[in-house]
């Protein structure tokens, strides 16, 4: 089966700093796999590569079978990729289900002429398109908060938003920017079952970036690790918490050492 | 010991601060001339003059404010005394100005001065010092002057001490009747047009309230708020039952459209031009509202779609040797308007890449461009260039010519409704929130598939249309249009108007509207001193309400079906279910 995602060579250099450098990635359909890395390994300018928030410079990005790198970020939301972000970026000035309506567009098809005359094809569409966003929003464990401006809300209540938001695009692939970050592990905790329900139940592909290794550890099938633009590890949890590259680079070569022995059970 | 010291020390602080603040504005407004030239307009009989309420805004002002800054801290008594304490203080900057005069000006050769200093403050005359006196002699006239600015100080606490439903009575009463005097020439206006002379010679002398009418005004004020009409009204409609509601509304609306059909032959000539004016401002603001408002993209050159569907209408329709064809202008307007959105398509191509300020920049320039183009020899053969376009004919229905400001307040008022129409589909629908999306967050929003290409263009296109629409029925109101019309100064007004109104809030242009280009009409007879006036105004609206008159609403979307007759208030606070925790 060929992968949902295949990221071919993929390079960002901003002047002369390759931020992400000749990376290669694969996700196969229905997986959850994590990317994870210091600050500043490159890998949110590789989702921003994905998503067409960034042009590679170099490299090659097919997903579901489509050539993007290079498209705009709307074709490429439209071909079924959802983001959230690292630092929530909400349509702070409107309402939960107006985000969340928002998140909806690629599926709706009325024109705005349709609007002004409120044909039978508009109504019906804007029925469902408020149905589908109260589901989603019950969905998240929001409801009844639908009508707050989503500037007001909690922040995990925003976390949970911006989630509604991107599944309502009904994508096939869901990018997650640290989901659990500035999260207590409670609500940590949550939010992974929640990750697990979404591919479980509605069988969408999850790529995470994410820095709480609990989470990590606990919920991804491979995971690709960076450090400076580079891919330094790939593998199964397990085969990541004993890599000596993966060690030194979150800890320097010296603590690599003299942590070897102990790495076994440290992390889950 | 020092504790109890500390208290009053701040509390005089703040009486000497306030006080000195409004004893400065009340000093400005004497020296600028508005004192002496306004006590010539009496606002109730012939003793209360605007004049007078000018030079007193200052120590009322530092009364309320220095009562504000008390009232959560001190007692009440202290608050009270303080602002009559903040009054004295402001007088006392009037009795060094009134020194000065005194001094300086009326008697100079005694203080040995060589020159009089009327001839740079040619405002400082023997007459501001006669207002500022009384016309009591100095020495009682300074200390009356004193005793009153104190009074006034003391006015200003109670304003703000007094417990509510008394305040609010006392509060409304005043600014009522004072809002009647200063607008007496509309109100009679208004009266003229209902009951003749009869009933104006009972309320005003000239432009002066009658005493006993002031009364009853003032009476009026109080009442409405002393005893909560507006709120009590609210609260018994809320409580009938859900059918009679509906009925009730769709009455009021009937109600307020007849009031709308029936206002241009209620207020006369006058006030049905300046509403024509205050319409076509609508349409303008609400295109606008549409670009800067819902798609957050800051448009300055907004004039130029404006003068674009003017000079359409003119070349179409002129019986010169400029028309081209010779179209009516029911005809020529859908062109018009059809025009405007196509330019609006034509400028907004260079600019999508453009936000924020940049964007604002190129758009004052683009403004700047038609103005000037409009202007030049170089198009003159097909626009007239400086000379304008003329002889456009006014529209006609069913034989009958709307040439006067009362039938073509309806041609303003189908336009007004129609762009309120537009707004509000658009605005519920996709493409509004996609406007409003592209507002909040531009990459985020192109990440949610939207075509911001499409989106914004469609913003401008629109907006544009409607301010060709204002444009087009302009040019057929005026016979006439020049290039002059077209400037910069009607982009900031509109924008004006809908900050001020509310960004992004239909009501809140309107009202902004009302205000902006309502005003000065109103206050026409204050010739000089109306912009200042106005200026000042927007400064105080923008300083209190930030987020405009009327701000957008937060609409209600999420449905309650299952819960009938469930408040928003039982809705809020729910546990989530599901995923997540919660902070």
């Amino acid at each position: 089966m060929a992968p949902l995602l295949d990221a071919i060579d993929v390079t960002k250099s901003f002047g002369g700093l390759d931020a992400v450098n000749h990376f290669n990635f694969q996700i196969n359909e229905g997986a959850i796999d994590s990317i994870i890395g210091p600050n500043g390994a490159g890998k949110t300018t590789f989702f921003n590569c994905v998503t067409g928030f960034y042009v590679p410079t170099e490299g090659k990005v097919y997903f579901d079978g489509h050539e993007v790198q290079g498209m705009s970020t709307d074709r490429i939301t439209r071909f079924g990729i959802s983001r959230t972000y690292q630092n929530i970026r909400l349509f702070s000035q409107m309402t939960a289900i107006e985000n969340i309506l928002v998140g909806e567009q690629p599926r709706l098809k009325t024109y705005w002429v349709e609007a002004l005359v409120r044909n039978r094809r508009y109504k019906e569409e804007e029925e469902q398109a408020l149905q589908e966003a109260q589901r989603l929003l019950e969905f998240v464990g929001l409801k009844g908060m639908g009508d707050q401006v989503a500037h007001n809300l909690p922040y995990g209540a925003q976390r949970r938003l911006e989630l509604a938001r991107a599944l309502a695009a009904d994508p096939k692939m869901l990018l997650l920017d640290e989901p659990t970050a500035g999260m207590n592990p409670n609500e940590s905790s949550d939010m992974m079952h929640f990750i697990r329900r979404l591919r479980d139940e509605v069988g969408i592909t999850i790529l995470l970036i994410e820095h709480d290794m609990k989470v990590v550890m606990g919920i991804s099938e491979q995971i690709t690790v960076m450090d400076f633009g580079l891919k330094i590890a790939e593998g199964t949890p397990a085969e990541i918490q004993g890599n000596t590259n993966v060690i030194e680079a979150y800890l320097g070569k010296g603590a690599a050492a003299g942590l070897k022995l102990a790495t076994g059970g440290s992390s889950n | 010991m020092q504790n109890a010291n500390e208290i009053p020390e701040t509390t005089s602080r703040i009486a000497l601060k306030y006080g000195l603040i409004g004893g400065l504005i009340a000093v400005y407004v004497s020296v600028l001339g508005m004192v002496e030239a306004f006590s010539l307009r009496p606002l109730v009989g012939d003793f209360l003059t605007l004049g007078y309420v000018l030079l007193v805004a200052g120590p009322i002002g530092a009364g309320i404010l220095t009562a504000r800054a008390l009232r959560d801290r001190t007692s009440r008594r202290n608050g009270e005394l303080a602002s009559l304490g903040a009054g004295a203080v402001s007088s006392s900057l009037l009795l060094v100005l009134l020194a000065v005069i005194v001094l300086l000006v009326i008697r100079p050769d005694e203080a040995g001065a060589e020159v009089t200093l009327q001839v740079m403050f040619v405002n400082l005359t023997s007459g501001l010092a006669e207002i500022l006196t009384f016309g009591l002699g100095n020495l009682l006239g300074a200390l009356m002057l004193v005793l009153f600015c104190t009074i006034m100080g003391g006015a200003g606490g109670a304003a703000v001490l007094i417990r509510d439903p008394l305040r609010a009575g006392l509060v409304t009463g005043v600014i009522l009747t004072l809002m009647v005097g200063i607008f007496s020439e509309t109100v009679s206006q208004v009266l003229q047009q209902v009951s003749g002379r009869v009933i104006i010679n009972l309320v005003f002398v000239q432009k002066s309230l009658r005493p006993i009418p002031a009364v009853l005004v003032f009476a009026l004020g109080f009442s409405l708020a002393y005893f909560r009409v507006p709120r009590r009204t609210r609260t018994r409609f809320q409580k009938l039952p859900q059918t009679r509601q509906q009925r009730t509304k769709q009455g009021l609306y009937i109600a307020g459209l007849l009031l709308l059909i029936m206002i241009p032959w209620l207020t006369g000539l006058f006030l049905s031009q300046a509403l024509f004016l205050i319409g076509l401002y609508i349409i303008m603001g609400l295109g606008l509202n549409i670009v800067v408002g819902y798609a957050g993209l800051l448009d300055l050159g907004y004039v130029a779609f404006f003068a674009f569907g003017a000079y359409a209408m003119g070349i179409l329709t002129t019986t010169t040797e400029l028309g081209i064809t010779n179209l009516t202008f029911w005809t020529a307007l859908p062109i018009c308007v059809a025009a405007g959105v196509l330019w609006g398509l034509v400028l907004g191509f260079p600019v999508l890449r453009l936000r924020g300020d940049y964007l604002a920049i190129v758009t004052l320039g683009f403004g700047e461009i038609v103005r000037i183009l409009a202007l030049s020899d170089w198009l003159a053969p097909i626009q007239g260039g400086p000379q304008g376009v003329l002889h456009i004919p006014n529209p006609v229905i069913f034989g009958i010519t709307l040439n006067t400001p009362q039938t073509m307040y309806y041609v303003v008022l189908l336009g007004v409704i129609l762009a309120a129409f537009v707004t509000i589909r658009l605005r519920d629908a996709r493409l509004g929130r996609q406007w409003m999306s592209m507002r909040e967050d531009e990459d985020v929003s192109e990440a949610m598939g939207i075509n911001l290409v499409s989106t914004k263009l469609l913003a401008f296109a629109i907006g544009a249309g409607f301010s060709a629409l204002a444009g087009a029925i302009l040019a057929a109101r005026q016979s006439t249009i020049f290039p002059h019309s077209f400037n910069l100064i009607i982009s900031l007004n509109v924008l004006a108007g809908i900050i001020v109104g509310g960004l992004g809030s239909i009501p809140g242009v309107i009202v902004g509207m009302l205000i902006l280009v309502g005003l000065p009409e109103l206050l026409r007879e204050f010739t000089e001193y109306r912009f200042l006036m106005y200026g000042i105004l927007l400064i105080v609206v923008m300083l209190l309400r930030p987020e405009g008159l009327l701000p957008e609403a937060t609409r209600k979307r999420e449905l309650h079906s299952d819960e009938p007759g469930m408040t928003p208030a039982d809705a809020a606070p729910m546990e989530p279910a599901g995923a997540g925790g919660q902070d």
